[in-house]
C-alpha cells in the first residue's frame, strides 16, 4: 500500500500534474492537523468546481467578456496555485493570454478565433482538473 | 533586561476570498507562532480592524477581492489604523506591485506564498514601530540631535548611556514646549484620532489651505474640539504631513520605474510641489514633480470618496515641510491608538531571536539611515522651517523607551554574528557619515534588502551603495535590477520596496 502511494504521488510529480507546493502542504501536515492535505485538496476542488461552473455559464452566454472571463480565470490560477496544480494553473495562464488578446483584438474574426482558443483551453483546464482530481482521491485514499 | 519586541504570538489578520488559501495562510503562520485571524471578506475584516483598534499587529491581504479592492483595504487600513500591510496576489506584474506600494504596502507577494517569506512579516511590524519613534523624534534633529540619534542607533545594547541620552532627550524636549505639562510623564490621556477626529483635522486643514499656515493652534480653532489640545494636534499633524510625504514619495518610485516618461509631465504637479520648496532645491526634487497620474488616481479618490475613509485632500499632498527625514514604511501616522496601549509588544515574552530571524534583521542600520540621512531636498531647507513651526509632541516616554530597547537589540545581534550579522556592526558605522550625505530622494526608497544571505553579501550592500549617491540619477539607474531580483529576497517592507517571488517580473 505505502509504495502504491509512493507511486501515486511520484507519477503526479513526474507527469507535472503538481509542483513543489503540494511537498509544502505536506510540510505543514503536523500532528495537530493530520489530514491537512486532504483538507486542503477538498477545499480547493469544491471551490474549483464553483469556478469552473461560473466560467461555463460565462462562456454560454453567447458573447464572450473577456474581462469576466479573465476574472474567473485569475481567481483560478490563484486558486490553483494554493495545491500547486501545476498543469491546471498552466491552462489558466494560457487562457488569460488568449483573453487579453481577444481582449484587444480589433477585428471580429480574429476575436472569434481567440474565443475558439479560449474554449479548447478551458476544455484542457477541464480535462486537467478531474484527471489531478481523480488522482488525488487514489493518493488519499491509498493513504488511509 | 527590558522587554523587547518578540515575533512570537504577532497577531496577523490574513484576509483573502480564495478559501483554500485562506486555510493554508492560517497553517503557515500558525507554524511561524502566529496569532491568525482570517477573514474571508475585505469588508468584514475592515470591520474587525476598527473594532479591535489594537488587535491586531499586521494585516496580510489579497489584491483580488470581490467586495473590495485590496488596494482601497489597504488604504484604509493604512490611514485609520496605521497598520503595516503585505498585499499578496498569484500576479506579479509590475503595475500591480507598483500600485501596492504607492497604497502603503510594506510588502508584496506572489502566491504561492512560502514559510520564509511569512517567517520575517515580523520585520516589518518592528520597523514601523520603530520608524515612528524616529518620527517623532527626529523634530529633535535640527536641534543638534543628530549625536542622539546616532548613539540610539550606535549605542544598541547599551542600557545606562542609553538612558542617559534620553533624558538629555527630555530635556530638550522640554524646550521646544510650550506648556508646563511635560508629556514627559505622559500621565495625560492619549488622544484616539478616530476617524471623524480625523476628518475633522483634514477639513481645517484644507481650510486654512497652504501648510505653511497651518500651525498647530490655527488648525485647533478651527476644529473646535474642547478638549483636544494644541499638542495633540500639533503631533497628529506632524504625522500627517509624514504620511502625505510618503504618498508623494510613492509617485515618486512610479517615477522611478517609469523612466523619463514621467518626468516628462511636471505641469500637473507643479502645483503640488510649488510654493513649498526654495527655488535653490535640488534638482532631484525634479523627480518628485514627475508623477504625473498618481496624485489623480489618489486624490479624486480620495477626494470623491469621503466615506472611504481615506482622507487626503489634493491640497494637502502640497505639504512637504516640516516634517521629518524619515519617511519610510506605514502610511498615516495615526500611531496613537498604539501610542494609547501600553505598548503591546511589552507584554510580550523575551525576545525570541533565532539565528534565521537575526540574519535577517539589518533594521537598526536601516534605521539610523533612515532617520540621519535626510531627503536631500528636505534637509536643509526643511530644517529651519521645521524648527519655527510650532511645537511638536515628542513621543510618549513609553513608546520611546519601548523602541529604544528595541534597538539594543542590535547588539546582541551583532554578537550572534554569522557572517550576515557581521556585516550589520560594519552597516551600522557606514550608515552614519551617510547621515550627512544630502541622502536624496532614494534614501527614503530604501531598497534594502533583508534577507538574512543575500542580504549583505550581495545586492544589500550594494543598495547601500547607493545611498552613498549623491546624484539620484544613478539611483535611478540602479534600483529597478535590483527590485526584481526575487528569490528570498525580502525587501525593506518600506511601502516603496517591492519582492517578486522568484523573479517574476512580468512588465
Amino acid at each position: 500500500m505505502q509504495r502504491q502511494v509512493a507511486l501515486i504521488k511520484q507519477s503526479l510529480f513526474d507527469q507535472g500534474y503538481l509542483d513543489e507546493q503540494f511537498v509544502e502542504l505536506e510540510e505543514l501536515q503536523d500532528d495537530a492537523n493530520p489530514n491537512f492535505v486532504e483538507e486542503v485538496a477538498t477545499l480547493y476542488f469544491k471551490d474549483s468546481a464553483r469556478l469552473i461552473s461560473n466560467i461555463e455559464q460565462a462562456l454560454e452566454r453567447g458573447s464572450f467578456d473577456f474581462n469576466r472571463l479573465d476574472n474567473y480565470m485569475h481567481q483560478f490560477k490563484g486558486s490553483s496555485t494554493s495545491i500547486g496544480a501545476s498543469k491546471v494553473k498552466t491552462e489558466c495562464t494560457m487562457f488569460r493570454e488568449y483573453c487579453r488578446v481577444g481582449n484587444a483584438e480589433v477585428f471580429s474574426l480574429f476575436r472569434t478565433c481567440d474565443e475558439c482558443r479560449c474554449l479548447r483551453t478551458f476544455k484542457q483546464l477541464k480535462k486537467e482538473h478531474a484527471t489531478l482530481r481523480k488522482k488525488l482521491e487514489q493518493y488519499f485514499q491509498a493513504s488511509k | 533586561m527590558e522587554k523587547g519586541f518578540s515575533p512570537v504570538g504577532l497577531r496577523v489578520l490574513v484576509v483573502d476570498d480564495d478559501p483554500t488559501w485562506l486555510k493554508i495562510l492560517e497553517k503557515m503562520l500558525k507554524k511561524c507562532s502566529y496569532e491568525v485571524t482570517t477573514c474571508g471578506l475585505a469588508r468584514e475584516a475592515l470591520r474587525l480592524l476598527r473594532e479591535r483598534k489594537d488587535g491586531f499587529d499586521i494585516v496580510i491581504s489579497d489584491v483580488n477581492m470581490p467586495d473590495m479592492d485590496g488596494f482601497k483595504l489597504l488604504e484604509h487600513v493604512g490611514l485609520e489604523l496605521d497598520l503595516p500591510v503585505i498585499m499578496m496576489s498569484v500576479d506579479g506584474e509590475t503595475s500591480r506591485v507598483m500600485k501596492g506600494v504607492q497604497h502603503g504596502a510594506c510588502d508584496y507577494l506572489l502566491k504561492p506564498i512560502r514559510m520564509k517569506e511569512l517567517k520575517i512579516i515580523w520585520q516589518h511590524v518592528l520597523r514601523k514601530k520603530l520608524q515612528e519613534v524616529r518620527d517623532i523624534e527626529g523634530c529633535c534633529y535640527d536641534v543638534g540631535a543628530d549625536w542622539f540619534t546616532q548613539a540610539q542607533f550606535l549605542g544598541g545594547g547599551e542600557d545606562v548611556s542609553f538612558g542617559k541620552k534620553r533624558k538629555d532627550f527630555d530635556f530638550e524636549k522640554k524646550l521646544f514646549q510650550d506648556e508646563s505639562d511635560q508629556s514627559s510623564s505622559s500621565k495625560k490621556a492619549r488622544v484616539v484620532w478616530s476617524y471623524e477626529l480625523h476628518q475633522k483635522f483634514v477639513n481645517a486643514v484644507n481650510q486654512i489651505g497652504c501648510d505653511h499656515k497651518a500651525g498647530p493652534k490655527k488648525i485647533l480653532d478651527l476644529m473646535n474640539i474642547p478638549w483636544l489640545t494644541r499638542e495633540n494636534v500639533a503631533s497628529h499633524l506632524q504625522k500627517y504631513r509624514l504620511y502625505l510625504s510618503r504618498l508623494e514619495k510613492g509617485k515618486e518610485i512610479k517615477c522611478y520605474s517609469g523612466g523619463v516618461k514621467n518626468m516628462d509631465s511636471p505641469p500637473k504637479d507643479a502645483e503640488i510641489n510649488s510654493g513649498h520648496q526654495s527655488p535653490g532645491k535640488s534638482s532631484s526634487y525634479a523627480f518628485l514633480k514627475a508623477t504625473e497620474t498618481d496624485p489623480k488616481q489618489l486624490a479624486p479618490a480620495s477626494v470623491s470618496d469621503p466615506t472611504s475613509g481615506v482622507h487626503m485632500p489634493p491640497k494637502a499632498k502640497k505639504t512637504r515641510i516640516g516634517y521629518d527625514p524619515p519617511i519610510s514604511s506605514g502610511v498615516f501616522d495615526s500611531l496613537l491608538p498604539w501610542n494609547d496601549v501600553p505598548d503591546p509588544l511589552e507584554s510580550k515574552p523575551p525576545i525570541l531571536y533565532e539565528n534565521s530571524f537575526l540574519q535577517q534583521q539589518p533594521l537598526p542600520s536601516q534605521s539610523s539611515y533612515v532617520a540621519n540621512s535626510a531627503p536631500s531636498l528636505m534637509q536643509e531647507e526643511m530644517k529651519p522651517s521645521y524648527v519655527n513651526e510650532d511645537e511638536f509632541l515628542m513621543p510618549q516616554d513609553k513608546n520611546s523607551t519601548v523602541i529604544l530597547q528595541d534597538m539594543d537589540l542590535s547588539a546582541p545581534f551583532s554578537s550572534n554574528a554569522t557572517s550576515n550579522t557581521d556585516s550589520i556592526p560594519g552597516s551600522l558605522n557606514w550608515e552614519l557619515p551617510e547621515a550627512h550625505h544630502s541622502g536624496s530622494l532614494d534614501t527614503d526608497l530604501d531598497f534594502t534588502w533583508l534577507h538574512g544571505e543575500h542580504f549583505f553579501a550581495n545586492s544589500g550592500l550594494q543598495n547601500f551603495q547607493f545611498q552613498d549617491y549623491t546624484s539620484s540619477t544613478s539611483l535611478l539607474s540602479e534600483p529597478p535590477p535590483h527590485l526584481w531580483y526575487g528569490n528570498d529576497r525580502l525587501p525593506d517592507p518600506d511601502e516603496y520596496t517591492l519582492m517578486v517571488d522568484q523573479g517574476l517580473f512580468i512588465s
